[in-house]
C-alpha cells in the first residue's frame, strides 16, 4: 500500500532519533517517547508520571513561564503531551520553518527543567491535575471503570494495578524532591525517542537535532520496572466486582488476560475485538444491540500495553429496563459463537483495521507518534511498515484458538455498574 | 562543536509556500454542484453529500427530528438491509457517515481509491432511497430516548443543554438539545421523518464535495449514472424564528448535591458564520478563549489551578449561534470562576489588547493554516464550509491577509458589539447548597436554582 521512509541514529548520549520526511504540506511534527508511564511510579505516588508531564510545559532555564505554550502558539503550532502506563509522549506540529523552534524547546527542557522548578509551579499544577481527575473520574458516570478494572486484573504488585490519574491522597504528597529525583532517573536522552516527520531536509534535521540535543549528557541507566513484571498467562479464575453509582442505566465491562501488545497472539486478540465490537456489522453489536435489543451501546478494546499482559475489555450499557446480568449472559453466549467464526468475520475485521491504520498514517503527528512507539517499545520503527501484515496473519483458526483459551470465565474480572437508587 | 547559546530564540526559517486546495467546480444534470479537490499523496479518497437543511429546521416541539432522520439514513434503503449497508461498508474498508448539524445534513464517505464506485454506489442509495422502516425507526427512537437518560448522568452536558434553553428560550429550534428532549423525540414517527427528509432532499437544495485521489471527470462519469432519478423541486424556506430581547444576567444553578465539580457556561446568543466582523472576531476570540494562552485558561487554569481548562467559541452558524464560555472548576471555585469570566468580558470591551496578544492571536491564526489542510477530510471541511455559507471558491486565498488586517481597534470594536456581560446567560452545573451564597454575593444577577433533569416518565431499569 504506502511505505513511510525511515531513518534512524542514535546520539552518543543514548537519544534514538528518528526521521520520516513527506513534503505533501509545508509543515513538521515533532514528537517525543520518554520510556517512563504509570508503571514506573513508586508506592505512595501514584499519578505521578503524569503531574511530572505537567511541570515539563511550566518552563525550563531559557524558557519563562507560559513561554513554551506561547511560542508555539505564535508560530501557529499546535502543542500537547500524554501520559500513559508505559510512556509519556509530548508533540507539536508546526509550520516547516519553525522545526529548529520545536527543537529548541524540547532538547531545553530535557536539559534544563530543573533550575526553573519552583514550588509554586508544582502547586498550581497539582491543582490542574485534581481538576483533571474531578473531570475525567469523578464527576464522570463510570468515571473509575479503568481504574477498578486495572485494580482487578493486575495484583497489588504489578505496575498496572494502579490508574494514570493516580490518588488524591497521592498528589498531595508529591513534593519538588520528588520532581527532581524522578527529572533525573527518568528523563535522559538515552530513555527517549525524537521522532520528526514531516517537510523538512535530512541533513539540516540532522544538524539542527545535533545541535540542540548533541551537548546533553547521557543520564544513569534506567532502574527496572519496579514490582512484578511478570504474569501467568490467564488469570486462574473470576473476579468481579459490583460498584452503585448515580448512573441511570446499568453497564458491564468484562476483561479478560491476553497477551502483551507486539506478540503474535495480541494481534489475533485485536482482530477478535474488530470481530466482536467495531461496526454495526460486528456479533456483539448485531446481537446484543440490533437484534435483541438488550444493549444501547457496545465497545471491545484491545489495550496496547506490553508489561506481562494485556487485557481486552468488552463493555455495553443496559437498555431501560434490562439488567446488567442479562448483558453479561449475553456477550458469554455470543462468544460461543466464535467457535464458528468464518473467513468473512475475519475478512471484514482485517479489512476495517488495514483502513484505519492507513487512514491514521494521513496525519503527520499520528505518523510520528507511531514511529517513536514501535521504536520506544519494540525497538523496530519499521514495524510502522509491517503492523499490517501481522494483522493480515490473522486467520479464523487462530480466532478459534485464541478464544479457546482466553475468552472464558475462568480468565476474567467482571465489573458492574448498579444505578445507586436500585441498588442501594 | 561551538557551544551553543540557548538563551537565543531560533529564527524561524524562511516561510515555505502554503498551496491552498484548487477547486474543479461541476454542474450534474439533476442540478447538483458537484466541488473536486485533487489530493494524491495516499490512495484515498473522502466524499460528502451535504444537503442544506439541518436542525434549525426542527420546531422546539419536534426536536431531534434532523438528527433521528440522519441517524436512519444508514438504517436500511429500498433494497439493502441496515446490517448489508454495515457489512458492505466493512468489506470495502469504507467508513460511511450520516449526521445532522445545526446547519446541514450530510453523508460522508472516506474509502481507498480503487474502492472509490462501489463506495459512491453505497452512500447514493442511503442518502437518497433510505427505507425509514417502521421497526428500525422504532429501534433508533428508543435508542435515542435511552441516550438522552445517559445524558442526564453527565454533568458537561445538563450544563450545555440548560445554557442553550436559557439562551433561545422554549419557541426557539435552539433552545433544545439536537438530538431532541425525551417528550419531542416520543412525538417523532415514521410520518414525519420522511416528510421531513423527502421535502428537503434535492438536488438544487444539495452539494457534493470529493476530495483525494481522483480527478474531477472521473467522479462525474460515475456519479451521473447513480443520480439519473433525483428530481428536483422546491424546498421549505424553513426560516429560524428572531429572538426576543436579551434578559439581565441571571445565574441558574442545576442542583446536584455533592457534585465535586461545577459545569460553567457563560454567553449569549451570538452572530452567522457570515458576520461581517467575522475575522475580529476569531481573533477576539482567539485571545479570549479560543487558544491555550487565552486569557480565560491563562487565569483559570495557569493562574488560580481552578480547572483543567477554559475555553470560549462562537457557534458560527448559518443563522446565528451561541457564543459560549466553558470550563469545569472545583466546587469551592465556583463564584470566583463565574466572577472572573464575566469581569474578563467586561475588561476586553473597554481596554485594547496588548500587541504581544494580537499578535500572538493573529501568528496563531494565520500561520496554523496549513496544518488544517492536513488530511482529505481537512481539506474536506474547508471546502465545504466555503460552499455552505456561501464564502466563495477562492475565500482561503484571503485567510491570511483578512487575519493580519485585523487591528486593536477592530478588535475593541468586535468586543463591544458581540460581547454583553450585562446580559449574559450564567449556567452552572452543581451543588446549589454548596455554592449559591457566594454566586449570590458577586452581585451579577439573581441567582434561581433548577432541578437536575430525570426522564419524565422514566422507564428505568429494573436489576
Amino acid at each position: 500500500m504506502i511505505r513511510i521512509p525511515i531513518e534512524r541514529y542514535r546520539l552518543d548520549n543514548g537519544l534514538d532519533v528518528v526521521l520520516s520526511r513527506e513534503d505533501a504540506a509545508p509543515v513538521v511534527a515533532l514528537n517525543i517517547w520518554y520510556g517512563v508511564g504509570s508503571r514506573n511510579e513508586r508506592e505512595g505516588r501514584t499519578g505521578f508520571a503524569h503531574l511530572f508531564e505537567h511541570m515539563m510545559f511550566q518552563g525550563s532555564k531559557h524558557v519563562p513561564e507560559m513561554g513554551h505554550f506561547a511560542l508555539i502558539e505564535k508560530a501557529g503550532g499546535s502543542l500537547n503531551g500524554s501520559t500513559w502506563l508505559d510512556r509519556t509522549n509530548y508533540y507539536e506540529t508546526l509550520p516547516a520553518h519553525y522545526l529548529e523552534l520545536g527543537l529548541w524547546l524540547e532538547s531545553d527542557r530535557l536539559g534544563w527543567l530543573l533550575p526553573a522548578m519552583t514550588q509554586e509551579k508544582l502547586d498550581n499544577q497539582r491543582d490542574v491535575v485534581k481538576n483533571e481527575r474531578r473531570w475525567r473520574v469523578d464527576n464522570q458516570p463510570y468515571g473509575d471503570w479503568d481504574e477498578r478494572i486495572q485494580a482487578l486484573m493486575y495484583p497489588p504488585d504489578h505496575p498496572y494495578h494502579h490508574s494514570v490519574i493516580g490518588s488524591m491522597e497521592d498528589l498531595d504528597a508529591a513534593s519538588l524532591e520528588d520532581v527532581e529525583q524522578f527529572f533525573r532517573t527518568y528523563y535522559a536522552p538515552n530513555n527517549a525517542v525524537l521522532t520528526i516527520c514531516g517537510d523538512f531536509e535530512p541533513a539540516q534535521a540532522r544538524e539542527l537535532v545535533a545541535k540542540h540535543f548533541g551537548d546533553l549528557p547521557r543520564g544513569p541507566d534506567i532502574p527496572p520496572i519496579p514490582g512484578r513484571t511478570t504474569l501467568e498467562p490467564t488469570l486462574g479464575g473470576e473476579v468481579r466486582e459490583t460498584v452503585y453509582q448515580d448512573v441511570s442505566l446499568p453497564r458491564v465491562y468484562t476483561s479478560y488476560r491476553i497477551p502483551p501488545f507486539g506478540t503474535d497472539e495480541y494481534y489475533t486478540a485485536l482482530v477478535t475485538s474488530y470481530i466482536l465490537g467495531y461496526g454495526k456489522a460486528a456479533l456483539l453489536y448485531r446481537t446484543l444491540v440490533r437484534e435483541q435489543q438488550l444493549a444501547q451501546d457496545i465497545v471491545a478494546y484491545a489495550f496496547p500495553i506490553v508489561v506481562g499482559a494485556s487485557m481486552l475489555v468488552i463493555w455495553a450499557t443496559a437498555r431501560p429496563g434490562r439488567s446488567a446480568a442479562e448483558i453479561e449472559r449475553g456477550i458469554t453466549e455470543q462468544f460461543e459463537r466464535l467457535r464458528d467464526v468464518e473467513d468473512a468475520d475475519v475478512e471484514r475485521a482485517v479489512s476495517l483495521l488495514a483502513a484505519e491504520r492507513l487512514n491514521e498514517l494521513q496525519r503527520l503527528d499520528e505518523r510520528a507518534d507511531q514511529l517513536s512507539m514501535y521504536t520506544q517499545l519494540f525497538d523496530d520503527p519499521e514495524r510502522i511498515n509491517t503492523e499490517v501484515d501481522r494483522i493480515r496473519a490473522v486467520t479464523p483458526q487462530l480466532v478459534r484458538d485464541f478464544a479457546a483459551r482466553y475468552l472464558g470465565t475462568d480468565n476474567r474480572a467482571v465489573l458492574t455498574y448498579v444505578p445507586r437508587e436500585v441498588g442501594a | 562543536m561551538s557551544v551553543l547559546d540557548r538563551s537565543r530564540i531560533p529564527p524561524a526559517g524562511p516561510p515555505p509556500r502554503v498551496t491552498l486546495p484548487h477547486i474543479e467546480r461541476r454542474s450534474l444534470a439533476s442540478g447538483l454542484t458537484l466541488l473536486v479537490v485533487e489530493k494524491r499523496e495516499l490512495p484515498v479518497v473522502d466524499v460528502a453529500l451535504v444537503t442544506r437543511s439541518g436542525a434549525h429546521a426542527d420546531p422546539p416541539a419536534l426536536a431531534g427530528r434532523a438528527h433521528l432522520a440522519a441517524d436512519l439514513l444508514d438504517e436500511g434503503t429500498e433494497t439493502r438491509s441496515a446490517l448489508q449497508i454495515a457489512e458492505e461498508a466493512d468489506l470495502l474498508g469504507a467508513t460511511l457517515h450520516a449526521r445532522a448539524t445545526w446547519d446541514d445534513t450530510e453523508v460522508g464517505l472516506h474509502v481507498l481509491t480503487p474502492r472509490l464506485g462501489p463506495a459512491l454506489e453505497l452512500l447514493i442509495d442511503v442518502a437518497l432511497h433510505p427505507a425509514y422502516a417502521d421497526e428500525e425507526v422504532e429501534r433508533k427512537r428508543k435508542e435515542r430516548l435511552a441516550a438522552i437518560l445517559q445524558e442526564q448522568d453527565e454533568p458537561r452536558v445538563v450544563a450545555s443543554n440548560e445554557f442553550a434553553r436559557v439562551v433561545y428560550g422554549a419557541a426557539h429550534p435552539f433552545g433544545a438539545p439536537i438530538g431532541g428532549t425525551a417528550g419531542s423525540v416520543r412525538a417523532l414517527d415514521r410520518t414525519e421523518l420522511v416528510r421531513f427528509r423527502a421535502a428537503r432532499q434535492r438536488p438544487r437544495n444539495a452539494y457534493m464535495v470529493v476530495v483525494g485521489d481522483v480527478d474531477a471527470d472521473e467522479v462525474v462519469r460515475a456519479i451521473e449514472p447513480m443520480l439519473a432519478d433525483w428530481q428536483d423541486a422546491d424546498v421549505p424556506a424553513d426560516e429560524v424564528p428572531a429572538q426576543g430581547p436579551p434578559a439581565p444576567t441571571t445565574i441558574h444553578v442545576v442542583d446536584r448535591p455533592g457534585a465535586p465539580q461545577s459545569e460553567l457556561r457563560v454567553g449569549h446568543s451570538g452572530p452567522s458564520r457570515g458576520a461581517p466582523d467575522y475575522f475580529p472576531l476569531l481573533v477576539l476570540n482567539t485571545i479570549f478563549g479560543g487558544a491555550f494562552t487565552s486569557r480565560l485558561n491563562s487565569r483559570l487554569r495557569e493562574e488560580k489551578g481552578f480547572t483543567y481548562g477554559a475555553g470560549s467559541s462562537f457557534a458560527f452558524r448559518r443563522h446565528g449561534g451561541p457564543f459560549v464560555a466553558s470550563s469545569a472548576v472545583f466546587t469551592g471555585a465556583s463564584a470566583e470562576a463565574v466572577g472572573i469570566v464575566l469581569h474578563e468580558m467586561q475588561r476586553i470591551r473597554e481596554e485594547r489588547v496588548s500587541e504581544d496578544e494580537l499578535e500572538r492571536a493573529k501568528s496563531y491564526l494565520s500561520l496554523g493554516l496549513p496544518r488544517r489542510l492536513e488530511t482529505t477530510a481537512d481539506v474536506l471541511r474547508i471546502v465545504s464550509e466555503q460552499e455552505l455559507h456561501g464564502l466563495g471558491d477562492r475565500y482561503y486565498d484571503e485567510y491570511v491577509e483578512r487575519v493580519r488586517a485585523v487591528s486593536a481597534a477592530d478588535v475593541l470594536d468586535a468586543a463591544q458589539r458581540r460581547f454583553d456581560p450585562a446580559h449574559a446567560a450564567v449556567v452552572v452545573a452543581g451543588d446549589h447548597g454548596a455554592i449559591a451564597k457566594p454566586l449570590e454575593a458577586l452581585g451579577v444577577g439573581a441567582v434561581v436554582r433548577k432541578p437536575w433533569p430525570t426522564d419524565t416518565d422514566s422507564n428505568r431499569t429494573a436489576s
